[in-house]
């Protein structure tokens, strides 16, 4: 058995008094797709913040590929490997929906020692990339000329224009029409065919159910179900937690 | 255009302008050029850690300063090299001294990035207001120091006598130094406008618009932000440096006054602060208007002026001059950047 490649041990967060996340285990293996679920402020977004060096959390241990990323920041580990979208986007506003996807490719494909894409290079992987979530049409628009949904396919394009061998999604189909989620969930499937492990943060159940490989739920920052999909959705617990 | 043929152009641009000064045969051009010239540096460096950042500098008159009197001290050197240093030492600071401006302004340059670097090192955690805040400190304890520090003067001041002429040119020495600080805009304005369309340009524009977002795609922000706080200071540095030979006489107060403060924020503020050129057109237009009204009104009038001015483009129109020309002829589409094509190194 190969090592996973997300090792969380005993992660904990807390927000002053608040405990947002408490002792969370976790494995992913690579080439997974995990779906990620829990009603809102359990904590899901916390996990990712924590993964990706945003936030640091006060226990506990995270390894990415192997190596330990405790105390390594945020673009040292995108570097390695991990990106992720935010939740409430966060585009680069002064610069255009093309060059959004510019920096990831400039600062993290570019900056590994065993690639050196050229300026068309780069230009036709921004291009690819807006392609496939169907942004192309507005390459040299601003980000405030997108509409929420489209800020929302531009944060999840620049998360995979830094080649990620992790992406994470965290709830990028909200206010999607039923057939552009299920065009991201095929794309999302896509990349995970190419190798890359995903994990899925969404409160669309057909979306996570028709992603997912295994399913994990958070309540009030615990872990309270982690396995098959269909086994956990009937769990009399998850069941508990979801209908209050 | 590529970086070596906007260098080439704007030394072009600057001959002419030169060869224009020349042709008034008026020394007040040259005296007057020069506090505009040097705004222009001054506002191009501001504007790499402010405009491209988004970290807003209130210390400026500090880098200034320490560009000023590290000059003061280097040319204070052989005395005080005669009176401690033993003969054999002593003759060869005799050789090497009078150091010629342009070497003084790289030395004071270095000084003022390694102060930059430092000041960007202790204030790495510290954003908008909490790091503006943190440079007005760095000014006022480095004036501080200046002014106990006997061997630059102290708050009496140094006097720096001014030569005739260059030994290398027979031109007045008002002249030189316009010429200098007329050279030392086009470098500044060059490698700011290279910063702008390379790599470097789009990890600060992240780090304008959103570092968390910044980090999360790879940008090593503080990394990037030391860069970017050496090198505005080493520039605000190296305008200094040729001062106390232009004013002759150099006290803490001038070389900290809040003129320098106030122009290295109002001049890319009004000009706008995205690209090299609102700096340049900022400080031409305000420095020009100053020189004007100090002359014919008064030199607090002329700052008046200024803070008038800053009010009314902060309020009325935050993206400066730039901004208003863009709203007032748009582009069909934003602005790409097609030309970074041929200059990716
Ligand atoms: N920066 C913060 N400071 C204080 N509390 C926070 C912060 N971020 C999140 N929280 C709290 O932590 C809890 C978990 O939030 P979050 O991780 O965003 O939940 P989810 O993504 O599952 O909806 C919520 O109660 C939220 O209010
Ligand atoms: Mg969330």
């Amino acid at each position: 058995m190969t090592d996973p490649l997300l090792q969380v041990e005993n992660l904990g967060k807390r927000f002053g008094g608040f405990v947002a996340l408490d002792g969370i285990n976790l494995d992913v293996a690579n080439g997974e797709r995990l779906g990620l679920i829990g009603p809102n402020g359990s904590g899901k977004s916390t996990l990712v913040n924590c993964l990706c060096g945003t936030l640091h959390n006060e226990t506990g241990a995270v390894r990415f590929n192997g190596t330990p990323v405790n105390g390594l920041l945020a673009h040292q580990r995108t570097h390695l490997g991990m990106a992720r979208s935010f939740q409430l986007p966060r585009p680069f506003h002064t610069l255009t929906v093309a060059e959004n996807l510019r920096v990831p490719l400039l600062y993290t494909v570019n900056a590994r020692p065993d690639t050196s894409l050229s300026e068309s290079e780069i230009e036709d992987r921004c291009h690819e990339f807006l392609r496939l979530v169907s942004l192309e049409h507005k390459a040299r628009k601003m980000p405030r000329d997108l509409t929420q949904v489209e800020m929302r396919k531009l944060e999840l394009a620049r998360a995979m224009a830094a080649d990620p061998k992790l992406l994470i999604a965290d709830e990028s189909m909200a206010g999607l029409s039923q057939s552009e989620v299920k065009d991201i969930v095929a794309l999302l499937i896509r990349l995970n065919e190419r190798g890359i492990t995903i994990i899925l943060i969404e409160h669309i159940m057909s979306a996570v159910m028709s992603f997912s490989q295994r399913l994990v739920v958070l309540v009030s920052g615990k872990k309270i179900a982690d396995g098959n999909p269909d086994d956990v959705i009937r769990d009399p617990e998850v069941e508990r937690a979801y209908l209050g | 255009m590529r970086n070596w043929q906007f260098f080439l152009a704007a030394l072009a641009v600057s001959g002419l302008a030169y060869l224009g000064t020349r042709l008034i045969g008026n020394d007040y051009v040259y005296f007057a050029g020069y506090v505009v010239l040097q705004f222009v540096v001054l506002a191009t460096a501001w504007n790499i850690l402010g405009g491209y950042c988004g970290y807003v500098n209130f210390g400026s008159a500090a880098f200034f300063a320490i560009g000023a009197y590290s000059t003061v001290a280097l040319h204070k050197f052989p005395q005080l090299s005669a009176r401690y240093l033993p003969e054999t030492l002593n003759s060869v600071v005799e050789f090497i001294f009078p150091l010629s401006i342009p070497v003084m302004i790289v030395i004071g340059g270095a000084i003022a990035g390694l102060v930059g670097l430092g000041t960007g090192y202790l204030t790495l955690r510290l954003r908008g207001v909490f790091f503006a805040i943190a440079t007005l400190a760095l000014a006022v304890v480095l004036q501080t120091l200046i002014v106990n520090w006997d061997y630059v003067g102290g708050s009496r001041g140094a006097y720096i006598i001014r030569p005739n002429t260059t030994p290398y040119f027979d031109i007045n020495y008002i002249e030189y130094l316009f010429i200098i600080m007329l050279l030392l805009a086009v470098i500044a304005i060059t490698v700011a406008r290279s910063i702008e369309r390379s790599q470097l340009g789009y990890g600060f524009a992240t780090i304008r618009d959103d570092e968390l977002a910044a980090e999360a795609t790879g940008v090593p922000t503080l990394r990037l932000k030391l860069i970017a706080t050496t090198l505005s200071g080493a520039f605000m540095g190296m305008a200094g440096a040729p001062f106390p030979f232009y004013i002759g006489y150099l006290e803490p107060s001038s070389a900290f006054g809040l003129a320098y403060a106030v122009n290295a924020i109002a001049m890319p503020m009004i000009g706008g602060t995205t690209s090299w050129v609102g700096p340049l057109l900022g400080a031409i237009l305000l420095g020009t208007l100053q020189q004007v009204a100090s002359v014919t009104i008064s030199s607090a009038v002329s700052l008046l002026i200024v803070g008038l001015l800053l009010v009314f483009f902060v309020i009325i129109a935050p993206n400066g001059i730039i901004g208003l020309w863009q709203d007032y002829f748009p582009r069909k589409e934003a602005p790409a950047r097609e030309n970074s094509k041929a200059e990716a190194t």
